[in-house]
């Protein structure tokens, strides 16, 4: 199996879909003759012609809008936003549109269509360009959201996303990008969406991250007796690993970047004091970016929860 | 009509248009540079090649008027005022920046200057602009908010919401495309139904041109006579100044969408040596005055440099500073 950085995965993913079912295509700013930004959809026009990858006018709200009729009428769209920052001005269709299409239309249209973008802070640019908002998406019933911590989570979960009969918000961890290399399998190859996965198994206590915060805390936890576990899907979530891990150790940590205030920590950590109060020994922490939009260059580091404070939070909690 | 430079300009403002621009570019070309030494860091998007759009609109412009602009800025807030020391320091992300070192590149803001913001986001400066123009016209205020944008935000519907708005609730509101040709890798034409932006005012009975922004001149003419109708009349006008930009998007744009001969062509169009040569014939400057003038840019952008090596970070809990108001401060402390 060739190694490949989540850039090469996703391109693949893209590339393998495509092939696979001609009713995919794929839209977006600058995703055609210039390869898109990052260059996941690099040579994807080349390969497939105009008609399928196609160049947009600068105009969100119209990308994923267009994105909904042509997903109404049984093409597999999957567009693109440049950065999650830039999602914005398509909240509205995301919102009032793509994610209740079934609902509203009774079980009678689906919209299987997918958003990728670029989101969370790892190329040191501020604000818009750094920021974490998956939180938001979450709480759209209708859309699922997803996101890859490595290139073959990216492969999989994206080839799953372009099958999945509703509309996905794919969320690229623009730190992991060129970050590492793994071993990434060619052909048909998913990930199911809604699981969740124990990347290290530990006893004392559960962490629960995701993205790029997943690899830091791993990192960070090296030394403890922790389960770690890679969420994927945010929504639906895969509450049942969770919970089937907080019986177990009975402490909890959950790590995002995204501010605090009704991050998908807070949903977490709800979701185990209903469900699993009994268990717990202490109080589920989170460990998060502070309530403020991310700062340039070097304050960065200072907003994004690093090794010691996910440490701290840990040894806090191993005192109960 | 005379359309020799003495007869438009005295030749301080003419010589002053030369120092701007040199200025813009050896800004522009030093960014670059600490961008590649890793002092700068994220998006750098560089101005270089449309310096005589920022430099003959400011000056057509009253200080007062409001100037919003999208995230290629640097040349438009330096123009207006701003300390090429400040704004360095604000892209290193330096304590001592123009926004605390927090914003960088593409936030400046400045309202002491009636610089009212860099927008990071394609097509947000529009309704912005509009709104602007209302708070001066309920004030009754002499005064105009001009927007910046790109030929890449024209089909964001903030354009169309800003414009449609502005003309129906007559704003004093004057837009200035810098047509470039391209949004990033995508051409004009590639992504725009309507090629010549200037002509998308008709759906909004806005009255419109086309200059040459390669010509400082001819973009001074046409804002500062726009400015004056948009004043008059309490309208909006928009204005398509035709320009080219010589680097790539931003540093990280490897420019595959474009031939290296497709921006040498532009490139003998540089509105630097050819206003240069204007200056030298018509016997407004010698070829020394113009080098000295760009001596001292090189020192100036030098200092510029330096001052930001030299301040210090910000302090990490400045980090959660300037979120919500302290409590009891006045709004707009910059109101008079
Ligand atoms: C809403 C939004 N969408 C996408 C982007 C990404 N983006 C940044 S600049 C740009 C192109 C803008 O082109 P143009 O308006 O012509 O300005 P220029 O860069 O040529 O100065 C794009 C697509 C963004 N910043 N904001
Ligand atoms: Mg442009």
């Amino acid at each position: 199996m060739p190694a490949r950085n989540m850039v090469q995965a996703l391109n693949l993913a893209l590339r393998e879909e495509m092939e696979r079912d001609d009713r995919v295509v794929v839209l977006g700013e600058d995703v055609g003759k210039d390869g898109g930004v990052f260059r996941i959809t690099d040579g994807l026009l080349e390969r497939f012609g105009e008609e399928r990858v196609m160049d947009t006018p600068l105009a969100e709200s119209a990308i994923v809008g267009t994105a909904i009729g042509m997903s109404l009428y049984g093409l597999r769209p999957v567009a693109e936003i440049q950065f999650m920052g830039f999602i914005y001005p398509a909240f509205d269709q995301i919102f009032s549109h793509a994610a209740r299409m079934r609902n509203r239309s009774r079980g009678r249209f689906s919209c299987p269509l997918v958003i990728r973008t670029p989101y969370g802070a790892g190329i040191k640019a501020p604000e818009l360009h750094e920021e974490s908002t998956e939180a938001f998406f979450c709480h759209m019933p209708g859309i699922k959201v997803v996101v890859p911590s490595g290139p073959s989570m990216a492969k999989g979960l994206l080839a799953s996303a372009i099958r999945d009969p509703d509309p996905v918000v794919f969320l690229e961890p623009t730190r992991l990008y060129r970050l590492v290399k793994e071993e990434v399998p060619d052909g048909d190859y998913t990930i199911p969406i809604g699981q969740a996965r124990v990347v290290r198994e530990g006893s004392a206590i559960t962490a629960i991250a995701w993205g790029s915060m997943l690899e830091r805390t791993v990192r960070a936890l090296e030394d403890f007796d922790a389960e770690i576990i890679d969420l994927l899907t945010l929504s639906p979530f895969d509450s049942e690993t969770i919970l089937r891990s907080v019986d177990k150790t009975g402490r909890v940590v959950i790590v995002h970047e995204a501010p605090r205030t009704c991050g998908f920590g807070a949903e977490l950590a709800a979701t185990i004091a209903e469900e699993a109060i009994l268990s717990l020994r202490g109080p589920v922490l989170r460990v998060t970016g502070p309530d403020v939009p991310v700062p340039l260059a070097k304050l960065v580091d200072h907003y994004l929860p690093g090794a010691a404070r996910i440490r701290a939070a840990v040894e806090e909690l191993l005192r109960y | 009509m005379d359309t020799r430079l003495r007869a438009i300009l005295p030749d301080q403002q003419l010589l002053k248009f030369y120092e701007q621009m040199t200025l813009c570019r050896e800004f522009e070309e030093s960014c670059a540079e600490q961008y590649t030494k890793g002092h700068i860091t994220g998006f750098l998007h560089l101005y270089s090649g449309q310096e005589a759009v920022a430099v003959g609109a400011t000056a057509g412009l009253h200080p007062d008027d409001y100037i919003l602009s999208a995230y290629r800025e640097h040349p438009q807030a330096i123009v207006r005022g701003a300390d090429p020391k400040v704004v360095m320091a604000e892209l290193f992300g330096k304590a001592t920046g123009l926004c605390k070192g927090k914003g960088g590149s593409m936030h400046l803001f400045e309202p002491e200057l009636a610089f009212m913001g860099g927008y990071a986001i394609v097509g947000g400066q529009f309704p912005i602009a509009v709104g602007l123009a209302f708070a001066s016209k309920y004030r009754r205020e002499d005064r105009i908010s001009v927007c910046f944008f790109g030929d890449g935000a024209v089909n964001q519907g903030n354009f169309h919401e800003g414009l449609n708005w502005a003309r129906l609730w007559e704003l004093p509101v004057l837009f200035i495309c810098e047509n470039n040709f391209y949004g990033i890798g995508t051409e004009v034409r590639r992504s725009s139904a309507l090629a010549d932006i200037h002509k998308r005012t008709c759906g909004y009975d806005i009255p419109s041109e086309k200059v040459d922004g390669m010509d400082v001149i001819a973009v001074y003419q046409a804002v500062k006579h726009a400015a004056e109708w948009v004043s008059g009349h309490g309208r909006p006008y928009l204005i398509e100044a035709v320009t080219y930009r010589f680097r790539g998007h931003s540093m990280s744009d490897p420019g595959r969408y474009r031939s290296p001969a497709e921006v040498e062509l532009w490139k003998e169009r540089d509105p630097i040596p050819n206003f240069a040569r204007r200056l030298i014939d018509e016997g407004i400057a010698t070829e020394d005055t113009l080098a000295c003038m760009r001596a001292k840019a090189a020192v100036l952008v030098e200092e510029a440099v330096k001052f930001a090596e030299e301040s210090p970070w910000p302090e990490d809990d400045e980090v959660c500073n300037d979120v919500y108001a302290p409590v009891g401060e006045e709004v707009c402390p910059w109101l008079k």
